[in-house]
């Protein structure tokens, strides 16, 4: 961004700098700190100048907003357009009280919903399952079948919000009961909008919830994928990510890297398909994590947004814009809430929306200070919600376009960390691709040695988590907590009973024929699944139809 | 006699998946020079004593982020006593609410260690505690 | 209680097998009086090696083989070895991950085993573990243990058939073949069938098979069999060629030589063990050996010397035998 003559005096003067006036302070007093390192681990130098971008080609690297590469952001006006979606990820005991809070945050102001299912819809059993023991109700709502997903989305027009549903292994299950409900609506399928996220890669990586081997059950994701590509347009077909990545304990880098190692895999996964790269690639989504660092959390947001261009663009040669897109949603960092002094939480969730916000994202979920404890209550989401809010209007981050780009910092920091993702998207690539390199265990093993040196360093208190290694107290225990009905499993097990016995038996049995034949072949199994959940059929039924037909699995364990 | 490795499960009953802070103990407690024997997810509490009984485990160590604690931590416990494995030390971590952890002892969880414990808290109250 | 443990056992408690597996791997001495009165019991059981480089699947390998043994009716005692650490002590023993689907099966009995420093693979306690299952009633023992390298073979010493897995895109073979391993497969097990080479590297593992003179020259020339573990595709035919083996084994009488030469070799083996224990032990005493060593240190007496003369005093050997035995 300089000419050479200029770097030159930059470069003279820098070194005077050091010699008169650096020199003088260090003699005098040290740095708190031999080296300075970001959570991540990445060396944060004393200062940065236009030296350390020096390399840096404005027009090439940065553009502008809502052009190649997205550097600067995937809109022209960003948020002077409008804010990002504020979503809220909530959902817990019965399709009733769930919808009831979903009312609320709507009231609120929220613009978008978020559906939280229990673990066993997640992994595809229903709530009267062995397996569901326990479970029921507990990390989110249970849905057992199309009946309750119509009790969840009651009093809410389908046509009007936006809604996102965390299920993967099972997600065409779920999206076919949300497809029929708005047709019941009435509202056709092309005015239906929202996200699914049916990414069941980094569910082997890294969250659990998976069913089946990689192999089928990549074919249910492209299915998917392909469906709403001639279906419902409007819905973003997967929601690939990285938020459970960093959760795990990876660095920023790794975050990015590994996830769009992943959106290369589902890409490549489509067009084997035979479908048109141009025609699907519009409507992959992301979701990452976003912690308290700001400057990195800002850099790895842009320098990701410019990898995921040249991916697009460059390898799957894509040629409309919108393709080359990073559209992503944020959660706030979970694993950053403690769960001493838990009103800290509050401080830290507002840097990480901040840096949310300054990264450029198009929906967020910002996470309550309770979480660390138990589910949120509705007093603590209300907090979180009210946190978006001031950021949005009263920070004056949504002022102007990507606000820190040509900071010299936050530019050399996104240059480094790009350097890294490519890095990693070369080294997978060289063990053959994503699926190979996840079941050689090698991206799991990298992000659990940076949990592993993360948990070290805070052990040695070298890294520091204010109120739990420092500044510790003693406090009385948080109290009204929310607590889910340890009864959820009976009702709901009564639910299912009841379902059973009314529902029309041959339709049913007909309707899971069907799906247990077209899941033999090559044919989308969209069409089938939609007509077994309008026969009643539940969510673990279709799953157990599919156990059948494609077999479990269970991956290694990577230690 | 040789020395005495202390034998350790590390299991995540339930369908939670989370499974960073069990693999990450894992390591460190291999570390420490135990034996550690991880079960993977999807822990039935039969599947842990069943593998508790063949293994001849020392320690038990369950993890929980989904709230299922309540049900699941005691009823290892009890299947543990009815295979007449009454000196297995069984701990407990996770997302755990203060309120809980009296009745979680009650049941016969020696220990519960909430989120952010210093891992050396929890290798040395294993070392003391297992039985000898 | 020996007499507990050892009745129990006979009845397959699963208690006692594990207990008493603890006691073999911690030198307990209660263990060498269970052991006497279980031997009697041995014998019975045919014992399967599943060897390989790590992660080339012997654990999913493991658990299909015994569903398919298991739904011959058959019992099964799995042992599954991994390393220790040597900076550490510690180990992560996580072969059960993969075998949750015969982990409640009440015929099937899993050990994990870490080899605390001792070589071959295996570990110290490992072939007493096999007969404790032996004795117990289980048909078939499997063990599984990492086999990469030449003193990781000692699995051929106790096991009856050995399979060795082999995967496509980690150039085992070349690997295997330098260091010594590719000999000691009865069965070849070419997993991963689903990955891009396997059927060049089964045609690579067949084509070696057929030109190695050694190989050729055995009555046994092992077949290779192409399996992929996690879709359950090829089990049949490994269980065959398992089964094969068998035969082969005990139509030639081979079985006998080979378990007659196994009896020898435990029996040495357990002899040097012991002898050297209490060697061991006894100049332990007192500050005996610190004070053997400073003689050693300060050239007043020599090792070799030394070794003579405890051999003479301790043994009750003939002449003739110690000093041929310090050559
Ligand atoms: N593609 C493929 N993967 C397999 C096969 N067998 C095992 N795996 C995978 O390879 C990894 C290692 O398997 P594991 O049985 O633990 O290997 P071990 O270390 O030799 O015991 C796991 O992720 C398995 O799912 C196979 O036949 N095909
Ligand atoms: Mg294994």
């Amino acid at each position: 961004m300089f000419d050479k003559n200029e770097l030159e005096k930059i470069g003279q003067a820098r070194q005077n700098w050091e010699d008169k006036t650096l020199k003088k302070t260090l003699d005098k007093q040290g740095e708190q700190k031999k080296a300075f390192t970001s959570i991540s681990g990445t060396t944060i130098e004393r200062l940065y100048t236009p030296l350390d971008v020096s390399g840096l080609n404005y027009v090439e690297c940065l553009g502008f907003p809502g052009t190649y590469p997205f550097t600067r952001g995937v809109q022209p006006t960003m948020y002077r357009g409008r804010y990002w979606t504020m979503r809220q990820y909530a959902g817990f005991g019965s399709a009733k009280e769930t919808n009831a809070r979903y009312r609320y945050l709507l009231d609120q102001g929220q613009t978008g919903l978020s559906v939280a299912f229990q673990l066993p819809t997640q992994a595809g059993y229903d709530s009267d399952h062995a397996l569901s023991m326990g479970e029921v109700g507990k990390v989110g709502v249970a849905v057992d079948s199309i009946e309750d997903m119509r009790v969840l989305f009651g009093g809410i027009p389908l046509g009007k919000v936006t809604t996102s549903m965390t299920i993967n292994a099972p997600a065409p299950v779920l999206l076919g009961m949300y497809l029929a409900l708005a047709e019941e609506q009435g509202v056709p399928w092309d005015k239906v909008g929202g996200t699914i996220q049916n990414d069941v890669l980094k569910e082997i990586i890294c969250r659990g919830q998976y069913i089946f081997p990689p192999k089928p059950t990549m074919r249910l994701t492209v299915d998917l994928i392909e469906f709403c590509q001639k279906q419902v347009p409007r819905w973003n077909s997967i929601s690939i990510s990285g938020y459970h990545i960093r959760e795990s304990g990876s660095t920023a880098a790794q975050e990015m890297a590994f996830t769009l190692a992943d959106g290369i895999a589902y890409t490549q996964a489509c067009v084997e398909r035979g479908m048109d790269v141009d025609a699907f690639a519009g409507r992959l989504s992301f979701f990452f994590n976003a912690f308290t660092n700001v400057c990195e959390e800002v850099a790895k947001f842009r320098a990701a947004r410019r990898c995921w261009a040249r991916i697009m663009k460059d390898r799957f040669k894509a040629k409309d814009a919108r393709s080359m897109m990073l559209r992503y949603h944020v959660q706030t960092g979970g694993v950053t809430l403690t769960a001493q002094q838990p009103m800290n939480n509050i401080v830290r969730v507002a840097l990480q929306t901040y840096a949310a916000a300054l990264g450029g994202c198009q929906s967020l979920h910002t996470n309550s200070y309770d979480e660390a404890l138990c589910l949120p209550t509705q007093e603590a989401v209300t907090v979180a919600l009210r946190t978006q809010q001031v950021v949005a209007e009263e920070s004056g981050a949504t002022d102007t376009v990507d606000p820190l780009a040509g900071s010299y910092y936050v530019e050399a920091l996104t240059d480094q960390i790009e350097a890294d993702i490519e890095a990693y998207i070369k080294k997978i690539d060289s063990m053959g691709g994503t699926l190979t390199a996840i079941e050689q265990g090698y991206i799991q093993k990298e992000i659990q040695n940076s949990a592993y040196r993360f948990q070290k360093e805070i052990e040695s208190g070298e890294r520091i988590n204010v109120g739990q290694n420092k500044y510790i107290m003693e406090e009385p225990p948080l109290t009204n907590l929310l607590k889910v009905n340890m009864q959820q499993g009976e009702i709901e097990t009564e639910k299912l009973k009841k379902l059973r016995a009314g529902r029309d038996q041959g339709a049913w049995k007909s309707a899971l024929d069907n799906l247990r034949e077209v899941s033999g072949t090559s044919e989308n199994v969209m069409p089938a699944v939609i007509r077994a959940v309008k026969a009643k059929a539940t969510v673990g039924e279709i799953c157990d139809v599919w156990r059948g037909v494609f077999g479990e699995y269970r991956p290694k364990e990577y230690i | 006699m040789a020395e005495k490795k202390i034998k350790m499960i590390v299991a995540k009953p339930g369908l939670d998946g989370h499974d960073r802070g069990a693999k990450l103990l894992s390591r460190i407690f291999a570390e420490a020079g135990m034996e550690v024997i991880y079960t993977g997810l999807r822990q039935t509490p039969e599947m842990i004593v069943a593998a508790a009984v063949q293994e001849d485990a020392d320690v038990v160590g369950l993890s929980s982020l989904s709230g299922v604690h309540n049900y699941f931590f005691p009823r290892v416990v009890e299947l543990l006593r009815e295979k007449q494995m009454n000196d297995v030390l069984v701990v407990g971590g996770g997302i755990i609410p203060k309120e809980d952890i009296p009745g979680l002892k009650q049941a016969g969880v020696a220990e519960i260690f909430g989120p952010g414990t210093n891992t050396e808290t929890i290798v040395n109250f294993i070392k003391e505690n297992v039985r000898k | 209680m020996d007499t507990d443990y050892v009745a129990e056992i006979l009845k397959g408690s699963p208690r006692a097998i594990s207990r008493v597996i603890s006691w073999l791997e911690n030198d307990d001495p209660r263990a060498s009086g269970c052991m006497e009165k279980i031997y009697p019991h041995t014998g019975r059981a045919y014992i399967l090696g599943i060897t390989g480089s790590p992660g080339s699947g012997k654990s999913s390998l493991t658990d299909k083989l015994t569903q398919k043994l298991r739904s011959q009716g058959l019992t099964v005692g799995i042992v599954a070895v991994d390393p220790t650490s040597p900076f550490t002590g510690g180990a992560i023993l996580g072969d059960r991950v993969r075998m949750g689907d015969i982990a409640m099966d009440p015929g099937v009995f899993i050990r994990s085993m870490a080899t605390r420093g001792y070589l071959g693979g295996l570990a110290q306690a490992t072939s007493n573990a096999v007969k404790i299952l032996d004795a117990a009633g289980k048909d078939i023992i499997l063990i599984e243990t990492v086999g990469v390298g030449q003193d990781e073979v000692d699995i051929i010493r106790i096991a009856d058939t050995v399979c060795l897995v082999l995967v496509p895109g980690l150039g085992d073979v070349i690997q295997s073949m330098k260091a010594g391993v590719m000999e000691i497969a009865d069965v070849y097990v070419i997993n991963k069938s689903d990955r891009p080479g396997a059927d060049q590297l089964c045609a690579e593992v067949t084509h070696r098979v057929a030109q190695d003179v050694e190989i050729r020259a055995r009555q046994w020339p092992p077949p290779v069999v192409q399996t992929v573990a996690t879709e359950n595709e090829g089990i049949d035919e490994m269980a065959d060629a398992i089964q094969a083996h068998r035969s082969y084994l005990e139509q030639s009488n081979r079985l006998i030589d080979k378990r007659r030469e196994r009896t020898r070799d435990e029996t040495l083996q357990m002899i040097h063990y012991e002898l050297f224990r209490a060697i061991k032990a006894y100049l332990s005493r007192d500050h005996r050996m610190d004070q053997l060593v400073s003689d050693i240190m300060e050239r007043r007496e020599n090792p070799y010397r030394l070794m003579h003369r405890m051999l003479k005093n301790y043994l009750r050997l003939p002449e003739s035998d110690i000093s041929l035995n310090a050559d």
